[in-house]
Formats: C-alpha cells, structure tokens, sequence
C-alpha cells in the first residue's frame, strides 16, 4: 500500500465570524519549535518541523476586522451578562471537546511534551472558565454606591470600553492568548487579536473553536502574520478603543513606546506590556490572574438620581 | 427641436406610434448578459492607488447627490443634511461638496433655505416616486410643485407597468409632458432597473428616456432591490455614449441605491471613463445617488490625509435625535 499524502493545511483568519483568506494574498509557513535536546542546545542540527501555512494578515485585513468588532460590539455589550457568561462558558466547552487539538497545536508551537501540554490546555480552559464566571460579578465588585452630600443616589457601574486590539503573547501561545482574550470580551467589548507570530496555530484552534460556539460573529477577530507590520496600524486606528500591549514582549521589530504613542492619538487606553522601564517582558499565565485585566478595558458610568420622598 | 419631433426624425416616421416606437427599441442590438457581466467584472479589478485615489475620492464626493427619501423626513432631517452637504468634513474644510441633495418635493423650500446661496443644487423626486402609479396630471402637478420650491433637478420614475406592458408611447408621452413642465429644472429619469429584469430591457428604457428628452438617466430609486450594479450602469454608459454618437446630444446618467464604499464608487468611476469616456467624469454628467457613501469617502479621505484609519466617531453624524 502506497503512503498517504499529507494533507498541508494553509489557515485563514477569523474576522466577523468568518474565514476570509488575507486580503493580500499572502501566508507565510509556520514551523514546530525545537523540542528537548535540541531546544537546550540551541543547535539547529535538523530542520524544523513545517506545520502548516499561517495567512500572513495585512493592515486591510486588521481594518476589515476593526469594522466587524465595531459592528458586533453593541449587540455583544447589549447581551444580559448572564447571557455572555452562558456564550463564553460554551466556548470552553468546545474547547474542552477539542482537547486532544489543542494539546498536539501546544506541543509543536511551544516545543513541550505531552504532559506539560495536557496541563497548559486544562489551564487555559480552566482560565476561560474563571473569567466567563466574572461576566456577572464584576459590576457589583467594581462599581457601587457612592455617598453624596445632596439628595441624590449616586451609582457607578462600569461598562465596556468598546473595541479592543489585542496582541497576544509570543511565546504563551494558548495559556497567555486565552488569558488576554477573555477578560477584554467578558465584559462587552469586542476583540481584534494579533496571534503570536511564530506560534499561531493554538489561535486558529481557538477561532475554530469560537466559530462553533455561541460566540456572535466579529466578538473576537484573529489576525495571524507580522506583529511588527500589522501592529502599528491598530495601534494608530481611530476607531479602536484600547489596545493590548502584552505580546509585544519577544516580538520581533515592534517599539512598544512608539506605539503607545500612536495609541495616544485618539486616547486610547493602554495596557502596557510586563516588566519595568522600557523592557517589555513576558508575564507568566500559570499563576492565577488578578482583575487587572478586565479592569484595563471599563469606562465608569457615574448616574445621579433625585432621592424623592 | 420638440422630443416628439426629434423622435420622429430619428425614427425615421411621419407619425410617432406605439408600433415605430417599438420596433425601433425591439431594433436595438441585444446585450450580451453574460459579457456584459464580465466585462463589469473585470473593471472592477483595476487597482487605483495613492494620489489616482485621492483624485477618485474627491470627484466621487462631488459626484454626490446626497439623499434621503424617508416618510419619516423631518424638516431638522433635511437640515441637517443640507448642513453636511455644506460642510461635509469639519476637520478638513478642503474637503469638496457634493453635487446636490436628493429630498421629497415638500422639502425642497427647507434644503433650499438651508443651501442658501452655496453652490449645491436641489434635487426633487417627484410624478409619484417610488412607485409611479398615478395619472398623468397627478404627475405633472407633483413636478410643478418641486419646481416652483425652487428645485434645480428634478428625478421622475418612469411608468414601469406600461413599459413591461411594452405600452412605450405611453412612457414617452409621460416623460416628454414632465420634461415640458421642468422649465430649467434637469431632468433625471429613474428606470428602476431592478424591476425591469433584462438588460435589453434597461438599454431600451434608457433609449427611450433619452429620446424622451431626459437630461440624465438614472438605475433606481433606491427602494427596489437589486438597485444599482455595476452591469446594469455598463449598459446605461453605452447607451448615452452610443446616444452622443446619434444625436450629438450628451446625457447623464446617475446610479443610486446600494453603492456604499469608496471602493465601489471608485469601480463606477473605472467603468465612466472606460465606457462613456473622460468627459463624463464630471458632477454634471455623473452623478451617484447615496446616503451613506458620503460617510465611507469621507473615511478614506481622513485615513490618506492623516495615515490611520478613522472612524464613525469623526465622521459628522447628520440625522438629529427624535427622541
């Protein structure tokens, strides 16, 4: 019997709940990260392993997604938080029922075994869960009754900020993507995610994932290529309402101080990426998160009301 | 010279009927759909880029007659359209005007108090619009009322029933009487393309508006879907340019309805100067009847003026609140 033909996958992009090729055309090929020896070594003695072709987005493809998550944000933020607590805990169903995808897409991206990818996807499911339990929650942790000197009751609730960009970690390809995703959808905004550059495929599962799921079509838009090329246009596009600066850590080309500047054009809100000064550095996803995330991406509604008798 | 007159000369007839008139139309050579749809397809992949897009987008933003026929237009509706049209981007006042805005007969004298003296015509629809189902005199009256608002353009639809009832006499008779009360008033006839299901059928419509003594040919109301595609502008180009090449006599022609982006209006603009030729890339022989495309051009415009993309929180919102 003759050996089967490998079926070489080349993946689209994720934007308003569909899959469009990139509008430019292009795609660039993805490869397994070096694994054991090899890694601690540092030699490059074989030729890494192809996995298959990314589409290489293009700043049109990042605008066509900033359109879908603009047009999808009101209906996302309109939804009962009851409701996208029930959307998102679906996702991590379908995750989970993906399982054995995600753990082989972890282990050729991040170069780990079998073991430690079995722990990292339960650990990105379990962080989806965490955070979808928050839909509900966090308007009565963050927001309250504030004492006025007047008649009045005077309540702030936070609310959705709008449109997100969000660029992924670089090397946490499905631990860190899920734990920046979710705590800027949970709340009502919508999401444009640069993947990590080397190491897209867990984000494409991920979109599969989201497109089986629940989830309205343009709530959360993935964008596979070049962070340094994609990256600046998001960060200079006005019609985007914050911008997630954590997987400029490691990545190649990218100035996450010039950035922040484009970013301040149209105010928009930042979160930079770790560490101090001008190093951006990695975060470590294992540890359980604080409300930091969710919190960067709220605006506060303050409303009077006359207390009458 | 009269349009039954000229009609007469080029039908080569003594006495304009039904059956000459018929029999030249049903003489015109038959479009090819399925060339006339590649060939559509194929000028919508010209790629226009830095300064050409610039150009395209400022001629496409004067192209416009910026429209709005809801039965829920208020006066303050119409105000603050007429107000945009004036100052279309606040940000950037180098930013052109478009052609004309598109309102109901009642409204002209309120787009006309608003416009002032500022070059930006008013256009009316009018003779029953959408539907055209009135008599003849309901119709005149309808286009004397538009005009003496002050309207400078007037846009008539034609009678559909009778010309799919292949009862063409009529819909001349009908064009040629509105023609006769716009006095100055342009006028543009609606086919409505998207009811007239064949492009032999859209190329005789606009034959016969022509012949009629329309100043401008125009897709649709905006009401019926399909409404403006590309294949069926090709066909109404030819006919103006095969017209010019007839009679001497240069008509418009103005797609309305469905064309949304600035990537679409840029195709429209491929497809003049492919078709028709360069003379017609001019807001006096082209036009596009939109609403939204204004907002789309103007988002273009701001993203090549400033090098990041914009957004709708720039873009001045022209319909009031009516809570």
């Amino acid at each position: 019997m003759s050996a089967r033909v490998d079926v070489r996958k080349t993946y689209k992009l994720y934007i308003g709940g569909k899959f469009p090729r990139s509008e430019s055309g292009r795609s660039y090929e993805v490869y397994a990260a070096p694994t054991g020896a090899a890694a601690r070594r540092g030699s490059s003695s074989r030729p890494p392993t192809f996995l298959a072709n990314a589409a290489q987005g293009s700043r049109k493809d990042a605008r066509d997604a900033v359109v879908a998550a603009r047009k999808a944000q009101p209906g996302w933020a309109a939804a009962t938080a009851y409701n996208r607590g029930q959307v998102l805990y679906r996702v991590a169903e379908v995750m989970e029922s993906r399982r054995a995808q995600l753990v082989q897409d972890v282990r050729n991206s991040e170069g780990v075994g079998a073991a430690q990818a079995e722990a990292t996807v339960s650990a990105a499911i379990d962080r989806w869960v965490w955070y979808a339990g928050w839909s509900d929650k966090f308007t009565q942790v963050l927001g309250g009754l504030n004492p006025v000197a007047g008649p009045f009751f005077d309540i702030s609730a936070p609310e959705a900020t709008g449109v997100v960009a969000v660029l992924a970690p670089q090397a946490s390809s499905l631990l860190g993507l899920v734990s920046v995703v979710a705590p800027v959808i949970v709340s009502g905004n919508t999401a444009v995610v640069l993947t990590s550059e080397e190491r897209p495929l867990p984000a494409i599962t991920l979109a599969e994932c989201l497109a089986t799921s629940d989830v309205p079509g343009g709530v959360v838009n993935i964008i596979t290529g070049r962070t340094a090329e994609v990256t600046p246009w998001l960060a200079s596009h006005r019609d985007v309402n914050a911008i997630d600066l954590t997987g400029a850590a490691g990545a190649d080309g990218v100035d996450w101080g010039g950035l922040e500047l484009a970013a301040a054009d149209n105010l928009k809100r930042v979160r930079r990426p770790g560490g101090t000064g001008t190093e951006a550095v990695e975060p470590d996803f294992t540890a359980t998160p604080d409300l930091s995330r969710l919190t960067a991406f709220l605006e506060t509604k303050t409303v009077w009301h006359p207390k009458g008798r | 010279m009269a349009p039954s007159e000229r009609a007469r000369d080029l039908l080569g007839v003594s006495r304009l009927t039904n059956s000459a008139l018929s029999s030249w139309l049903h003489g015109l050579p038959g479009v090819d759909q399925v060339g006339c749809e590649e060939r559509a397809a194929s000028l919508a992949t010209r790629s226009i880029k830095t300064t050409s897009k610039a150009w395209a987008i400022d001629t496409a933003i004067s192209m416009i007659d910026l429209t709005t026929l809801e039965g829920a237009d208020t006066p303050g509706r119409v105000r603050g359209l007429a107000t945009k049209a004036l100052v279309p981007d606040p940000s950037d006042p180098s930013t052109p005007r478009p052609a004309a805005i598109c309102v109901y007969g009642d409204m002209v004298a309120v787009a006309k108090e608003t416009l002032g003296s500022a070059d930006i015509k008013v256009a009316a629809v009018a003779t029953a619009f959408p539907s055209g189902r009135a008599s003849l005199p309901v119709k005149l009256a309808d286009t004397k009322d538009a005009v003496a608002a002050g309207a400078d353009e007037i846009d008539m639809v034609i009678d559909r029933g009778a010309f799919l009832a292949g009862d063409y006499l009529t819909v001349f008779r009908q064009i040629a009487d509105v023609k006769a009360v716009c006095g100055d008033a342009r006028l543009k006839v609606i086919l409505e393309t998207g009811e007239l299901v064949t492009y032999d059928n859209v190329r005789r419509a606009s034959w016969l508006s022509m012949l009629a003594g329309g100043d401008f040919i125009k897709t649709s109301t905006g009401k019926v879907s399909p409404a403006a595609t590309l294949p069926v502008t090709l066909v109404m180009l030819e006919a103006v340019r095969d017209w010019r090449d007839t009679t001497g006599d240069m008509v418009g022609v103005k797609p309305a309805g469905g064309i949304r982006t600035s990537k679409d209006a840029i195709r429209f603009l491929v497809t003049v100067n492919e078709v028709a030729g360069e003379e017609w890339l001019d807001n006096h022989w082209f036009r596009f009847g939109a609403s939204s495309l204004l907002n789309d051009l103007l988002l273009q415009r701001q993203r090549l003026r400033t090098g990041a993309y914009s957004g709708a929180d720039y873009i001045a919102d022209d319909s009031p609140s009516l809570y």
